[in-house]
């Protein structure tokens, strides 16, 4: 979790317990599920393991997901 | 951060990144920078704090400068710095040299367009009333234009 994201929900990373199998559109609704969560869009971009991650994208445990705020380097 | 490339916390040396491209083959040396501006939306700003998903940052910084040197073939330098800069700091850099000035220039424009576009880093906008804004959140709740390289 970064920038903004980060704030709405008062922490940087957690771990999440998910059935399996879960995609990363699963672990997206369980955040936004959380106090602050709805702050968060319903698709946002997302990296899983580094590389960009699509919402249907299948989760395996030790996975990294970060959820991206709209990027503002520069 | 560890292994730090791209990304750094201390002010970026220009001098530095001019000489990584610099060689007697390349006539044309082209540099931008990106320096902390005094205002935004109309109101004062008194400093910007930066953020970044670090690995993935320098692993997107690297296909950038990588497609940039292999498409204009030129040698291209750059650094984003992290953390809180005060107004006029250096935020980015970036130097290209090649054999003409077309090439430097162009590849410039492309690293830090594209750098804009796909390098996970924020910044939250400081001003002078002390309120805070986090830059490109007025449009959270969109599928924003951001998009990151697909992995080659």
């Amino acid at each position: 979790m970064f920038a903004s994201y980060a704030e709405a929900l008062g922490f940087d990373q957690v771990d999440l317990s998910l059935d399996h199998p879960s995609t990363v559109a699963d672990a997206v609704n369980r955040l936004r599920a959380l106090p602050g969560g709805e702050k968060l869009p319903s698709r946002p971009l997302c990296a899983l393991n580094l590389s960009q991650a699509a919402p249907e994208d299948p989760l395996s445990p030790g996975d990294e997901l970060a959820l991206l705020p709209p990027l503002s380097g520069g | 951060m560890a292994n730090l490339v791209y990304l750094t916390t201390e002010p970026i040396d220009l001098t530095a990144l001019l000489a990584h491209v610099q060689s007697p083959s390349r006539g044309g040396v082209a540099c931008f920078i990106g320096a902390v501006r005094d205002y935004a939306s109309g109101r004062t700003v008194t400093r910007l704090d930066y953020s970044a998903y670090g690995p993935m940052a320098e692993t997107e910084c690297a296909r950038i400068v990588a497609e940039a040197e292999s498409r204009w073939s030129c040698g291209v330098a750059l650094k984003h710095r992290i953390g809180t800069l005060a107004v006029g700091d250096t935020a980015v850099a970036i130097t290209a040299a090649a054999a003409h000035r077309d090439e430097a220039f162009a590849a410039c424009r492309y690293v830090i367009e594209e750098v804009k576009r796909r390098v996970p880093i924020w910044k939250r906008e400081v001003f002078a009333d002390g309120s805070v804004e986090w830059v490109g959140s007025a449009a959270a709740g969109q599928q924003g234009s951001a998009a990151v390289a697909p992995s080659s």
